[in-house]
């Protein structure tokens, strides 16, 4: 009898754990559930606005009139985002090798734990934020001072990663400079940074993807703007600006090219983080060879 | 003494190192732009502050033209479809962790960490516009509606349901604090010693005796300092939300109605506001809504960290 209870047990403990399998088989299933219905959708819905060239080279039209298209939006964000690169990069670049080369001391955990902080604060205060300190002063709302907001989001994601790649790299590389008699910021600048490259490459574009859709920064700082405009210092249009806005409204045609939006910041923002994983598989093949 | 000699001797040994200074003065860009949003932040609200004093955090008014404001209904919708978005996502994004960290079949599990994490690549205000023509309709037919009819007597599900409300925005924060709550959750279970495994297995107990009374509790702190960090971002998410959540200064007891969320309340008022006390209050709710998440977020990452040094030991 006691046998019989005991196989009775064993074979509930044997039913919990193949239940057990299935529900975490049915969790990764229902985790990919919306990505799939966000896809399908976006794509279904923003397909018929992009079938239009002039939806490439055109911009916006006013209500009723056909041949809208999101040419400004796209310079903008191209603008905007590739100002915020100039300046968040390459200090954070900067950052992340000191963080490696020197950063043990409390003032390295100081500047890492201020980037762990700086990426968990909402992008809608850093907009605010900038909006006090670049857009009031000038009465203007500007693509430079949007470009300063997105700066702020990406230099945190540039250093963490910067960090991790230089990490990557073997001390021996190090060493081996510097008994050849070489200055820190030869063996810093020339012989690491090299060695890194593409991972950092990696962090400079998931901080670019990251920027390129983001809204809430840029709705006090570069505005939008319904024309075509290349003066940073004025109103600009951008891509998340406009499926935003547009996605709003009541008229059919520019829900329709909110959706065109939509799937051109995905599409951009896909390409983008395809091309981090293959930089950063490059750079775990190039630590492995070093 | 002993340390200034320590110190001069040191500066013998080491040549100067201007490197050092440069890139030194260049990282202190990060804490710095930390400080000043700090700063600046609250200077900004200090007409508001002055003004309204602690009653704007317990005040239900939000009336600009009478310049009465309080803080409330937005502190409320912010923490109910955070909290909820929370208690949605938590149970699949432990799942997949758990998947992640566990399943051998490296194709199977690879598909589904890049599917996870290009859920973090999709910027928010995409997720908005599904929730808003896709997701939204869907819900109202299928369950918000069903839902208040069979289940109103119960105040949270009274009817008549909203095409946008609470619920909606509760469950597009989930899946957009997915990632982040799987991703940590799956390097925390991984940092668990192979070792207690085995020697589970080894007593006899099935994987997932293994996982519910050894590797799981194990991780506990960690996987409660991603849900933390999932929590932040939920509470900080703007665009997608308020898209959907239907931007009403309200306090429903129903999560079928139309509220409003701090962030979503200065990403649709704060270009119209005008004068100079209704901006500050604006700016006043981002800095109760940056003070919010910085806590959260400290706490995550003391919680995460331990963690990763108990298992480095």
């Amino acid at each position: 009898m006691g046998m019989g209870l005991r196989m009775t047990r064993n074979r509930r403990r044997l039913l919990a754990n193949m239940l057990a399998r299935g529900a975490m088989w049915l969790m990764a299933c229902i985790a990919l559930l919306p990505l799939s219905l966000l896809l399908i959708y976006t794509v279904a819905n923003g397909l018929p606005a992009l079938t239009h060239l002039e939806f490439f080279t055109n911009v916006e039209r006013p209500v009723g009139i056909p041949g809208a298209g999101v040419a400004h939006a796209f310079v903008g964000t191209v603008i905007m985002v590739g100002v915020a690169s100039l300046m968040a990069i390459p200090v954070g670049v900067v950052s992340g090798i000191q963080l490696v080369e020197y950063g043990t001391g409390r003032l390295g955990d100081l500047v890492r734990l201020a980037c762990d902080v700086l990426v968990g604060i909402p992008s809608i205060v850093i907009g605010l934020f900038i909006f006090s300190l670049l857009v009031a002063p000038f009465h203007s709302h500007s693509a430079l001072s949007a470009s300063a907001a997105l700066a702020v989001l990406m230099l945190p994601v540039v250093v963490r990663t910067t960090e991790s790649a230089v990490a990557l790299v073997p001390g021996a590389l190090r060493e081996a400079g510097l008994a050849l008699g070489l200055p820190r910021w030869r063996v810093g600048l020339q012989l690491i940074l090299p060695a890194a490259v593409p991972g950092v490459v990696t962090g400079a574009l998931l901080a670019v993807a990251r920027a390129a859709g983001e809204t809430a920064p840029l709705l006090f700082t570069a505005f939008g703007n319904r024309f075509m405009n290349f003066d940073p210092t004025k109103a600009m249009a951008a891509l998340p600006l406009i499926v935003f806005h547009d996605a709003l409204t009541p008229y059919p045609d520019l829900v329709q090219t909110a959706w065109g939006a939509a799937l051109v910041l995905i599409v951009l923002t896909l390409l983008v983080n395809v091309a981090s994983r293959v930089a950063l598989r490059r750079q775990i093949s190039l630590a492995a060879k070093l | 003494m002993a340390v200034a000699q320590q110190a001069g001797l040191r500066a013998t040994i080491r040549p100067r190192d201007g490197f050092r200074t440069v890139t030194t003065v260049v990282s202190l860009v990060a804490p710095l732009v930390l400080v000043a949003i700090v700063l600046v932040v609250g200077s900004s609200a200090l007409p508001a502050i002055r003004h309204f004093g602690a009653d704007f955090l317990t005040s239900r008014a939000w009336n600009p033209v009478k310049e009465h404001f309080g803080a409330l209904p937005f502190i409320y919708g912010t923490l109910v479809t955070s909290f909820l978005a929370l208690a949605m996502a938590l149970p699949v994004g432990i799942g997949v962790a758990i998947f992640l960290a566990e399943q051998s079949a490296a194709r199977v599990r690879g598909a589904i960490g890049v599917g996870v994490e290009l859920l973090a690549a999709i910027p928010s205000v995409v997720y908005g516009i599904w929730g808003l023509y896709v997701l939204a309709p869907w819900l109202l037919v299928h369950v918000s509606r069903p839902l208040a009819e069979r289940f109103g007597a119960i105040p949270i599900l009274a009817g008549p349901a909203r095409q946008t409300n609470l619920l909606i925005a509760s469950i597009v924060l989930a899946v957009m604090v997915l990632p982040t709550l799987s991703s940590i959750s799956r390097d925390v279970i991984k940092a668990v010693p192979g070792g207690m495994r085995e020697a589970s297995v080894a007593l006899g107990a099935t994987w997932w005796e293994t996982m519910s009374q050894v590797v799981l509790p194990a991780a506990r702190a960690g996987i409660f300092g991603a849900a933390v960090l999932a929590l932040g971002r939920a509470l900080g998410e703007t665009i997608a939300v308020t898209m959907v959540i239907g931007n009403r200064v309200d306090i429903p007891s129903s999560l079928l109605f139309p509220a409003y969320t701090l962030a979503s309340a200065i990403a649709n008022e704060f270009n119209e506001a005008t004068g100079t006390l209704y901006p500050a209050a604006l700016i006043e709710l981002g800095l109760v809504l940056m003070l919010v998440t910085l806590t959260v977020n400290v706490l995550a990452l003391l919680l995460v960290r331990s963690v990763s040094r108990e298992a480095r030991v």
